[in-house]
């Protein structure tokens, strides 16, 4: 139980620090909206086709988002130094990790809540006739990212070239997320049920996976 | 006895390529696929016949199979390097990963010459090409990790090496149950393979085999001399013998 009280109390200091600045909210807000706008001129302004096209725009937008809201996340830990603290401090390393990978998980969800009413507004596609579906999903989305992505800004937090490697590390593995997700909510505006529960599944399944290695690897990646 | 490892394999490896070469353009049949009942795999495409092209396929499947086994190998040695800590673990690692590279790298162009043939298209999105393609992305992000992060990029390495392994399942779900890829034989694996192919088969499986072996020991032994020089250069620093 200590665990989790201790992870809570890392997540919310973390998310206090971004309710008082709101750096990472507002920047990401308008990067999302800037997204929708090279959208809407990369892509023929084709009814049928922006409707293909809208599902991978969505999780294209969180991963974009999410990576520099990430590393954003991250830098706030490194320039005081205080990731150094975090892990002397008297507390199991678990409860770092899964403290830091929920912090960033809402702030992915918090992006992508963001960017979807974008995408809705500014290019009409009905994205909303299944709120419930569709906020499952980017929740699943959004624990995957965060689990994958604090695991290696972690460890790269002391590395100089780390807004390069990021990405690469990140994309490679976390592709069949992304895809996953695209098919979630391709699925949902075609109206198939089964194709949308099945890459839920997928969805759920890829987390849990991902949950347990990445608690087991956090430990020996980010030792100093 | 290790050091003669590497020579042996070799040596295998330089005997198995002329002999497969002899094999593979002498005693394997002209045809349009591997048996006659797949020529629904070339005909449905419309794009003619294979003949001479067909025979990439002794190259490109045993370099694939290389691909799959040095990510595996990666994978469980970069968890015994993570878990025990030991450099040579790590050595391992890193070695099956260059080596899986240039396997990887094979594979992708060796079966794009053979798509372009049957299919007409250099690239199309399948499930074993988009498999293979991000398997091989994976590797090179490692090697770039290795190269790039400083000190530390060997452990940030090899847990990309452990996600990667872990995500392959995930992967290969993803890409889809429309599995066109060409089998090999009549029932899909190539224990079924016509006779004519079974043996030119399995002697190209063995002498890349032999390669992957032999470059893979090479690699590890001089990863594993990279470093002895490194901790006798920091030692001799330490105690004053060099001067930096």
């Amino acid at each position: 139980m200590s665990t989790l009280s201790h992870a809570a109390r890392i997540a919310w200091k973390d998310l206090r620090i971004e309710l008082r600045s709101r750096e990472i909210l507002y920047t990401m807000t308008f990067f999302g909206g800037l997204l929708a706008v090279v959208y809407s001129f990369v892509f023929p302004s084709n009814a049928d086709m922006i409707k293909i096209a809208v599902p991978g725009m969505l999780w294209v937008s969180i991963a974009f988002a999410g990576t520099i809201g990430l590393s954003r996340a991250f830098d706030r830990e490194r320039e005081n130094d205080t990731m150094r603290a975090l892990l002397l401090a008297p507390i199991p390393r678990l409860s770092v990790f899964l403290g830091k990978a929920f912090a960033i998980a809402v702030l992915v969800l918090g992006v992508a809540i963001v960017v979807t009413p974008m995408l809705w507004l500014l290019l009409d596609v009905r994205l909303f006739d299944q709120p419930g579906v569709l906020m499952l999903s980017l929740v699943l989305g959004s624990i995957g990212f965060a689990l994958v992505g604090s695991v290696f800004s972690a460890a790269l937090i002391k590395v100089r070239s780390r807004d390069v490697l990021l990405p690469v590390i990140l994309y490679p593995l976390l592709i069949p997320l992304f895809v996953a997700g695209t098919s979630v909510t391709a699925g949902m505006l075609a109206g198939n049920d089964d194709k949308v529960w099945y890459w839920m599944g997928f969805l759920g399944i890829y987390d849990a996976a991902f949950l347990v290695v990445s608690l087991w690897i956090f430990e020996s990646l980010v030792i100093e | 006895m290790s050091r003669y490892l590497a020579p042996v394999f070799t040596v295998l490896g330089a005997i198995g390529l002329v002999y497969s070469f002899w094999l593979v353009f002498n005693d394997t049949p002209l045809q349009y696929s591997m048996q006659p009942s797949d020529r629904h795999v070339v005909l449905a495409t419309g794009s003619g016949s294979l003949f001479f092209n067909q025979k990439i396929f002794f190259w490109h499947v045993p370099h694939a199979i290389m691909l799959f086994t040095a990510v595996g190998v990666a994978g469980v040695s970069s968890i015994a390097y993570l878990w025990k800590r030991n450099p040579k673990a790590d050595d391992i690692a890193l070695a099956a990963v260059q080596v899986a590279t240039v396997f990887g790298a094979v594979t992708l162009l060796t079966g794009s010459i053979w798509a372009k043939a049957a299919w007409g298209h250099w690239w199309i999105w399948e499930k074993r090409l988009t498999m293979s393609l991000l398997l091989w992305l994976t590797l090179v992000g490692y090697l770039l990790v290795r190269r790039y992060a400083g000190a530390s990029g060997e452990r940030i390495a090899a847990g990309m090496a452990v996600f990667a392994m872990i995500g392959v399942p995930f992967i290969y779900t993803m890409v889809g149950a429309g599995d066109n890829h060409p089998q090999a034989g009549s029932e899909g694996n190539v224990a079924t393979l016509n006779k004519d192919m079974m043996w030119p088969f399995w002697a190209s499986m063995l002498t890349f085999l032999s390669w992957f072996i032999a470059l893979t020991i090479t690699r590890v032994q001089s990863a594993r001399m990279e470093r002895e020089v490194r901790e006798l250069r920091e030692k001799g620093l330490d105690s004053g013998v060099l001067e930096s």
